[in-house]
Order: C-alpha cells, then sequence, then structure tokens
C-alpha cells in the first residue's frame, strides 16, 4: 500500500486551557477527495494549519506528503497547494503577472513559469485574458485561475478552504468538476459549509469539539446515523455539541 | 402602503453596474429574501435601504420615506446588520448592547423584550470582550445590537455566510420567531437552500433580479422536464447525458444528477424509461431515473442560463 498522502496521529493544540483540536486521528490516501467538515469552532482551522505547517501541534504527530509537520515545513510548503475561500488572487495584477508570481513563491524557475503559464492559459481557454487585470474577470473565472495556480507547482496535495463561499450554483458544481479532474493525480483536502458537496467527496470526517466525531464515505456514515443525507449525519452530531454555540 | 417601495433602482461603481434598474416591494410583516452569488448587488442595495450611499438613478422608500429625502427618519427606525463583523471587538458583550441602545436614545431595558429569546444565550457570557466571542455568538450579539433600539424594519445582509448547518437552522428559527411578532425583515444570503425559509424570494445576478416569487412556487415556474438520475459511475453519467441531443442541462446535485430535458411536453414516466436506456446503452447498467420537482438551485440556474448570464456555460 503506498504511503498515505496525509497521516496525523493523536494530533493535539491547545491555547492556553483550550484544546482547539483534541488528540485526532486520521490517514488521507493519494488521489483520494477528503471532506474536512465541522461546525464553526469544531477545531478545523486550527488543524489544517497545523498540517500546512503554520502553527505547531501542542501533542502528536502528522505526516503531509511524506514530510514531518514539524520539522520539514519547507519541504511540506513545496509539497502542497492552497486556496481559501476569499481568492488568493491579487486583483490589480494581470493574468499572466498572477501565474508569476505565485510560480516564484512556490520556487519554480523562469522557464518552468513560461511553460507552465501556457500550458495553465489553454487550459482554461483564457489565451485572450492573459493580459486582462484580475479584477475584471467573472467570478467563475477567478476561480478557476484561482485553483490552477493552486496546482501550478503540480503539488501533491491541495488543501481547499471553503473554495465555493458566495459562488453561484453552476460555478459551484464546474469548480467541483475541476476538482474531479484533479485528483486523478493530486490528493484533495476540502472544507465546505455546502452539505451536498460533502456528497462529493470520497471521504469525509467530521469535527465535533475538537475532535473527530464521525469519518467514512458518505454512503457508509449515512447508513451509521440512519440518516438520509450528510446534512442529517451533520445536525445529529454538531446539535448536542459544545461549543457551535 | 409597502414597508419598502423600490423602483428602477441603479447603482454603478466605476466600470462595474451594481445595481440594474431593479423593482420589487416588500409588504409589511413579511420575511423577504436576496438570494444570490457574491457581487449580486445585495449589499449596495442594503446601503443605499439603510441611506449610506444614495442610487445613481430610480427611487426607493422605506417605511413610507424616500431614501434620498428623508434619512434621519430611516435611519431611526432601521436595524442594521452588515455583511462584515460590525461589533466593537475590545467591548464586552454587555458594552456593545448599551452603546448600540445609547446611539438610538434608548436602554437595553426598554428593548429587552424583543430581544431576550436571543441575548438570554448571551448572558452567561456577558463580561467576555465580543472578539473572545466564537462565530455563533459573534452572530447573535449582532443581531441583538440591531434590535435593541426596537426598529420597524430588519436589515441583514448575509448573516448566515460561512456559518454551519446547524447553526444557520437555529438563526433561521430566530428570523421567523421575530417575523412572527410583527417585524418586516428583508435579509440576503448566497446560501440558495435558505430561500425556503422566506415568505417571498428575489433571485439575483449581476445586479438584475432574475424572479421573485414565493419559494413554494418555483416548482411549477420551471419549464421544462426535470429528472433525477442516480448510478454507481456519475460522472461518467454526467457526461454521457451531457451529449445527449435532447439535454438542455445537466448537473450533479449531492448523490444525483438533475438533468432537464429540452423538449417541454415530454411524458415524465416515458422520459425516464427513455433516460435509463440511454445510459444502458453506453456501460451504465445500474441508471435509473425519475421525475422530480425543481428546486431553487435548479430554477436559479435556468434563470441564469436563459438570461445569457452564466459566466462559463
Amino acid at each position: 500500500m503506498p504511503e498515505a498522502a496525509i497521516s496525523a496521529t493523536n494530533l493535539t493544540r491547545r491555547f492556553g486551557n483550550f484544546t482547539a483540536v483534541d488528540n485526532i486521528t486520521f490517514d488521507v490516501a493519494p488521489g483520494e477527495v477528503f471532506g474536512f467538515l465541522g461546525a464553526n469552532g469544531a477545531g478545523k482551522t486550527t488543524a489544517i494549519r497545523m498540517l500546512i505547517g503554520l502553527i505547531e501541534p501542542s501533542a502528536g504527530e502528522a505526516r503531509v506528503a511524506g514530510h514531518d509537520i514539524r520539522h520539514e515545513r519547507e519541504a511540506i510548503r513545496r509539497s502542497i497547494g492552497y486556496m481559501s475561500q476569499r481568492f488568493s488572487l491579487y486583483s490589480d495584477l494581470t493574468v499572466r503577472e498572477n501565474i508569476a508570481l505565485y510560480g516564484g513563491i512556490y520556487g519554480l524557475s523562469d522557464a518552468d513559469i513560461r511553460a507552465g503559464t501556457d500550458r495553465l492559459l489553454g487550459e482554461l481557454g483564457m489565451e485572450r485574458s492573459a493580459n486582462a487585470m484580475v479584477k475584471t474577470l467573472p467570478l467563475g473565472w477567478k476561480q478557476k485561475l484561482a485553483f490552477s495556480v493552486a496546482l501550478l507547482h503540480k503539488p501533491k496535495i491541495v488543501f481547499l478552504d471553503e473554495p465555493t463561499g458566495g459562488v453561484d450554483p453552476i460555478t459551484r458544481r464546474t469548480f467541483w468538476e475541476m476538482i474531479y479532474a484533479a485528483a486523478k493525480s493530486t490528493t484533495i483536502f476540502v472544507t465546505t459549509h455546502y452539505m451536498d458537496e460533502a456528497e462529493y467527496c470520497d471521504r469525509i470526517s467530521i469535527m465535533v469539539d475538537g475532535q473527530i466525531g464521525a469519518m467514512g464515505t458518505p454512503a457508509d456514515l449515512k447508513k451509521e446515523f440512519a440518516a438520509g443525507t450528510v446534512e442529517d449525519v451533520f445536525v445529529q452530531l454538531a446539535r448536542p455539541a459544545v461549543r457551535s454555540a | 402602503m409597502p414597508d419598502v417601495e423600490v423602483s428602477g433602482l441603479s447603482k454603478r461603481f466605476d466600470e462595474v453596474t451594481a445595481l440594474d434598474s431593479i423593482s420589487f416591494s416588500v409588504a409589511k410583516g413579511e420575511l423577504f429574501g436576496l438570494i444570490g452569488p457574491d457581487g449580486a448587488g445585495k449589499s449596495t442595495l442594503f446601503r443605499i435601504l439603510t441611506t449610506l450611499i444614495l442610487p445613481d438613478t430610480g427611487t426607493a422608500s422605506v417605511l413610507g420615506y424616500d431614501v434620498a429625502e428623508s434619512l434621519w427618519d430611516i435611519r431611526a427606525r432601521v436595524g442594521y446588520m452588515p455583511g462584515s463583523f460590525s461589533l466593537y471587538p475590545d467591548l464586552s458583550v454587555r458594552e456593545n448592547l448599551e452603546f448600540f441602545a445609547s446611539v438610538f436614545g434608548t436602554t437595553i431595558e426598554r428593548g429587552y423584550e424583543l430581544i431576550a429569546p436571543i441575548y438570554s444565550q448571551l448572558e452567561p457570557f456577558k463580561d467576555r470582550r465580543a472578539e473572545a466571542l466564537s462565530g455563533g455568538m459573534k452572530q447573535k450579539l449582532a443581531l441583538s445590537c440591531a434590535l435593541v433600539h426596537r426598529p420597524d424594519i430588519l436589515f441583514l445582509d448575509e448573516p448566515t455566510t460561512g456559518v454551519d448547518a446547524v447553526s444557520r437552522r437555529e438563526f433561521w428559527d430566530q428570523l421567523h420567531a421575530l417575523r412572527d411578532s410583527g417585524l418586516t425583515i428583508m435579509v440576503s444570503t448566497p446560501y440558495m437552500d435558505e430561500a425556503i425559509r422566506c415568505d417571498r424570494v428575489a433571485l439575483m445576478q449581476d445586479g438584475r433580479i432574475l424572479d421573485i416569487a414565493a419559494p413554494e412556487s418555483f416548482p411549477a415556474r420551471y419549464e421544462l422536464p426535470l429528472q433525477s438520475v442516480q448510478g454507481a459511475d456519475k460522472y461518467g453519467m454526467l457526461s454521457a447525458l451531457r451529449q445527449s441531443p435532447n439535454a438542455e442541462a445537466v448537473y450533479p446535485f449531492g448523490t444525483e444528477l438533475h438533468y432537464t430535458d429540452k423538449r417541454a411536453g415530454v411524458p415524465a414516466s416515458g422520459l425516464s424509461a427513455e433516460l435509463e436506456q440511454y445510459l444502458r446503452e453506453r456501460g451504465f447498467g445500474d441508471a435509473r431515473a425519475h421525475p422530480i420537482e425543481a428546486g431553487i438551485e435548479d430554477s436559479f440556474m435556468a434563470l441564469m442560463t436563459k438570461t445569457d448570464n452564466a459566466p462559463n456555460a
């Protein structure tokens, strides 16, 4: 069996006497689309910040793309892509400039950036908009571009933090088709508040008060909780939570 | 007279048309939803109705007062919860509420009856600084602050954005209680599933209103046959169905696909059998289809495509 893309063991993070992430253990397989769900305040963001090397765990360990999250943060940053809800693009730069900027940040050579720019513009059908400022693009284009830029350096894992918040229903679905296409070669770790999107994941976990309350395929979880939809599973788990009030 | 009356309202910012000649009205005691993605113009509309900015053309009145002429009459009578966190982070829960009460020349005690169901949940934390509250509690405090002067109308700009499914349900329960007490409420949201919690909704996209109706009337307004298709290889079926000559639109919906047929009058049972056979011939032996009623997202997407608004269609 190939090495897990993400492997967390007893991962814990405390802030003072508050335990934001409480002893969580899980694996994500290479190429998997893994949905990381939870109520507000359940500890998702803290867990993600540990996995991408922004903060250190208080206890436990995790490996991301084979690298230790305490000691190999630089290697992790080169192995992952990241896209957040508010697009990470610079709106006053052109499409081409954004691609070049991120290529540089991810450590690509000038030749790789040039080749990557041509490939990306071709794939997106955005050749004619290459010199347009990002702020003039339609929302759906911006989102596709932000996702493609996060994949520019061919990361092993891409973290998507509420990537579809506030977008229209067609763009939201087009975006998930892009996720599926990318998942052939990249592991996808995604958070969302849209419960229908949880159904598109290979497996999901639902965090409750810092712990993993449930984990499995959407079909298995619905069976386990005798629920019709993932939303019903989520509500059953999250409603008794202490922190989400 | 309606509590909100908007006619031909337009607003531009540089090259961006935020609102493009929109018209609607909200009746007294109505819970009216503005449903649409970022950039639809929802916040601009709220800022005009709360007299923070002026429209370029068109007219709007709130509680009978014109937004361009009677701003102080309007400001004293509306409660407004803006999209971004609007509380004072360094003040405690109690101090925030006292501040908003004092601005409107009232006290917490005088407004207490209206805010009690919401504020009572915050009272155990009344000395905590607002910045240290969880997302759900911040939202409850912001709503309390918007209500403390007992407004006649409440404007809520995306109060549930980024809020989890459980907290969203609770928030809507609170809005229903307020509506049932007689308050007029205008609320915006990008979550289409919340439309069902409103009395009437305006579907908005790119500064325009695509449609206005009661949420339960959208199924009947969907003009073409709609079917749900299920099977193991969802994405394989999605591509196959999109190549079908009669397909108007095919979209994933959780575990299902929603298929809209171009032929307006085609009988539902015949269409189910036709789709199953079409998919079986292409190797999807387990495909099952059945007719369904359109939801708000189905309607929204159909209207987006119809008005040639789809960004990547």
